[in-house]
């Protein structure tokens, strides 16, 4: 249905979306976003979006109102805004100060981020497979099941043959169709191009991992996920922690939980290597593994087995591989400076590190810029 | 324009009878019928259907969109104040609702046609607005949509800066007085005396000066505008430096706020009386007895009070009836009001039946600030249990403040007062001698929104493009705010 509000309608999402992009780093970095998430839309407050004039401030004689009702002094009184109720249409009166909620899809605001930092699209490696077909209506045919008979062609037909019959009549517009008139829907099997992405993201929980470094992890990946869903259709997320061992957990937990222990990232590497060569045939896959940590390995050792197991078992199968290391006041920060001494001439592996809240965005476009 | 059907058509006649037979006095009213969507819109257009081009509408789409969506709102009728008036009923909804709406709806155009502070708006408006859409589109087809969007945000941040009251009063004729003054051989003032004593009281030397006085105040620059002037949006249409366009943009505005201004005026007294009307028709004629259970149902929610929530549908229809009952009774002139005797008063009964009179001159002859100022009487105020409420920071939560007759009545008129904004007029238009505009804030009490004033501030500076002054208080102190295109400051005056 066209309305003559569309227009309108259009702009006002746009200026919304401007809107968000201005301030899309403040919403980034704190986080508020992703409580808000709801199945697969968000709402952000915009409290600037409407029309300043000259009003009152709150304070002084300003506040309150007079209302109805029993009720000693000292009494709560509910709401205290005026509702929307049933009214004339006097909208563009709005009265009060209230917040307006915009709503998004996460798709829209994947699409905003990506103007934003201007990420570019994802080439899907490996060929593109196959995986649904999907039937349409295309057409119209002469035979087919009654189900599927297209009643108004079939009478168009048939008025049309009777006009030319010469027995139509205008005063008595009957009209019968006969099996010569009968039009029916036709389709076609149309096959859906797919292409497959996992994302396997690994956290370090050991004890010098603090609430402050989880939560960055937490925001950078929610973000990261969002933006590959917009670019992947049925996309899979593995979560995978790590201290001194590694095991696999659900999102739930790898965003709650609170380890403690030695740090052995070897033992995540081996874990992940396992789940790709297990789950993900690399000819299918796009396989994107994030590991964040703080930086602080149990020994060199342990450091020298991991890039063997990167450049053997997960590099050859990887997109990429992202390691984000977050500033910890207890880690000595020597991974970082260790992957990039082995892996600097690696096309595909990208180390970031995020100081603080305020370097996610840098952090996510270092990870995500290169469109691989 | 899809016609009504005919069940409804047959609907419209039988309540449109029961109104006439009232004495109801109303426009040719054509009904539609919309889904809810379309309905919608047209309430996000303000109950037209159509308006100028501008995000403002689709914003307001979206919310009514969203609310509708999650069961927070309803819209039953929109009515627009037009000759013929036009009316939308809503698809789907039972006939006893509809019949309740048509009743509400006639309510509605007998006090657009006969309330006093509508007389002076623009009865074609359907019209009008379809023209103003077709100039902003084609001022934005020359200049383009960026460049007039942003121009039409500016003037609606001021749009508030009218003079409802404009419309029915000159306030200044100053052109005539003063061509008068100047051509006049004035006499030079001098002290009272008598003849034999005048030139001792009023020596040759003193004469002199006088005179000299007197040419300094003729020499000394004329103030413009000669008195306060509240019609900023005229002021800024008549002297502001503003391309053609611009003039045609801001002139739309302005004629927009006029004719809405009315309504917001009257929305007590309005929405009042077509409660009365709808109560009225409905239980005494119009409802059949399989009906009563739904309508009784649909119209407490109308008139219901939440705690904290002022409806001007329940206080209007309320205030009109104690109106009515106060009039039938002869409860009003200086016997009744000299009364003391409680028993005596509460009996008062002297038979007259003058309220459905009294009524009707009401809705003729009053504004909601009138009306309450009036109407809004003690015994009124204790009836239907009103309080006031306020913020209170400590608990965090709006509480009942009082039950004071008096604080009850000051707070309602202070927020209905000039539609509880702040009084702004324009006061010099050539201050310091630079052009630039000063305008002035008549505080009473409230301080202004700082925030809000200084976005007000940029878009006048964007009209006038010199600087711009306000005199305001702020925190007690008199202030004067100023804005010359780059940064905001503040000074005490």
């Amino acid at each position: 249905m066209t309305m003559r509000i569309d227009p309108d309608h259009r702009r006002f999402r746009d200026i919304v979306r401007g809107k968000i992009k201005q301030d899309l780093r403040k919403y980034i970095s704190n986080g508020e976003l992703i409580g808000r998430k709801g199945k697969d839309r968000i709402s952000i407050p915009l409290p600037q979006i409407q029309m300043p004039r000259f009003r009152f401030g709150s304070g002084q004689g300003g506040g309150g109102g007079v209302g109805q009702g029993k009720g000693g002094v000292g009494d709560p009184v509910d709401g205290g805004k005026p509702q929307p109720g049933q009214g004339k249409g006097k909208a563009g009166e709005g009265e009060g100060e209230h917040v307006l909620e915009v709503e998004l899809s996460m798709e829209e605001l994947a699409q905003i981020m990506g103007e934003e930092l201007r990420l570019p699209r994802i080439e899907p490696k490996g060929k593109e497979r196959i995986i649904t077909q999907k039937d349409r209506y295309v057409g119209i045919r002469r035979t087919g099941p009654e189900s599927l008979r297209h009643f108004k062609r079939t009478f168009r037909q048939a008025l049309r043959r009777e006009v030319a019959q010469g027995t139509y009549n205008p005063a008595n517009p009957l009209i019968v169709p006969i099996r010569e008139d009968k039009r029916y829907r036709s389709w076609k099997t149309i096959p859906l191009p797919q292409s497959n992405a996992v994302m396997i993201f690994i956290m370090d929980v050991s004890g010098s991992m603090g609430d402050e470094q989880k939560e960055i992890v937490r925001i950078e990946s929610f973000w990261i996920d969002t933006w590959l869903r917009s670019q992947y259709d049925g996309l899979e997320t593995r979560f995978i922690i790590h201290d001194a061992g590694a095991k696999e957990v659900d999102r739930d937990t790898f965003f709650r939980t609170r380890e403690s222990g030695g740090t052995m990232i070897s033992s995540a590497y081996k874990l992940c290597a396992r789940m790709i060569k297990d789950d993900y045939p690399p000819s299918e896959w796009n396989i994107y593994p994030f590991h964040f940590s703080d930086g602080d390995n149990w020994s060199v050792d342990d450091t020298s087995l991991c890039v063997k197991i990167l450049k053997e078992d997960i590099l050859p199968h990887a997109n990429q591989f992202c390691y984000g290391q977050v500033e910890s006041p207890y880690g000595s920060g020597q991974f970082i400076k260790d992957l990039q001494e082995h892996f600097r001439k690696a096309e595909n592996v990208v180390t970031s590190e995020i100081k603080s809240k305020e370097h996610i965005m840098d952090s996510i476009r270092e990870f995500l810029g290169r469109g691989k | 324009m899809a016609g009504l059907p005919a069940y409804l058509v047959d609907i419209q006649k039988e309540i449109e009878g029961y109104a006439r037979e009232y004495g109801l006095d109303f426009w040719e009213t054509r009904f539609e019928i919309l889904d809810y969507k379309r309905m919608q819109e047209v309430a996000a257009f303000g109950g037209f259907p159509v308006r100028y081009p501008h995000w403002r509408f689709g914003m307001d789409f979206e919310q009514l969109d969203k609310s509708h969506t999650y069961g927070l709102s309803h819209i039953y009728e929109m009515v627009i104040n037009n000759n013929p008036s036009y009316a939308y009923l809503l698809e789907g909804n039972s006939l006893v609702d509809q019949k309740m709406v048509v009743a509400h709806v006639l309510g509605h155009v007998d006090f657009f046609k006969n309330n006093y502070y509508f007389s002076k708006t623009n009865r074609r408006m359907i019209d009008g607005m379809a023209n103003h859409a077709t100039r902003v589109r084609r001022h934005i087809e020359r200049i383009g949509l960026d460049k007039v969007e942003s121009f039409i945000d500016t003037c609606l941040c001021l749009e508030n800066l009218i003079d409802p009251m404009s419309p029915f009063i000159t306030r200044t004729s100053p052109k005539k007085d003063e061509a008068k003054k100047a051509d006049e051989p004035q006499e030079t003032p001098k002290l009272r005396a008598k003849s034999y004593m005048d030139g001792f009281i009023n020596p040759p030397e003193f004469m002199e000066a006088q005179k000299r006085k007197m040419e300094a105040e003729k020499e000394k620059p004329k103030k413009f505008p000669p008195e306060p002037q509240r019609d900023v949006l005229a002021f800024l249409l008549e002297h502001a430096p503003l391309e053609v366009w611009e003039r045609d943009i801001l002139e739309i505005v302005r004629d927009e706020a006029y004719y809405f201004a009315p309504q917001r005026q009257t929305k007590i007294m309005n929405e009042g009386w077509a409660s009365y009307w709808h109560t009225k028709i409905m239980t005494q004629k119009a409802l059949k007895p399989s009906e009563i259970i739904d309508y009784a149902d649909h119209n407490s929610a109308v008139l219901s009070a939440a705690p904290g929530q002022f409806n001007p549908y329940k206080v209007g229809i309320e205030l009109y009836r104690h109106i009515e009952e106060r009039w039938d009774k002869g409860r009003f002139g200086s016997e009744w009001n000299d009364c003391q005797d409680m028993a005596e008063r509460k009996n008062w009964d002297k038979r007259l039946g003058l309220g459905r009179q009294k009524i009707f001159e009401v809705r003729k002859i009053y504004n909601d600030v009138t009306f309450l100022d009036e109407f809004f009487t003690e015994e009124f105020c204790n009836d239907s249990k009103f309080f006031s409420f306020s913020f209170n920071e400590r608990t965090e939560r709006n509480e009942i403040d009082s039950r004071e007759f008096k604080k009850i009545k000051n707070k309602i008129l202070s927020q209905l007062t000039n539609f509880g904004e702040p009084f702004i007029a324009v006061e010099d238009a050539n201050h310091e001698n630079r052009g630039d505009l000063l305008l002035r804030h008549k505080h009473e009490g409230t301080d202004l929104h700082i925030d809000n004033a200084h976005a007000s501030m940029e878009a006048l500076q964007r009209i006038w493009r010199r600087p711009v002054h306000l005199v305001t208080v702020v925190e007690e102190k008199k202030r004067m705010l100023s804005y010359d295109g780059k940064e905001h400051t503040s000074r005490t005056v």
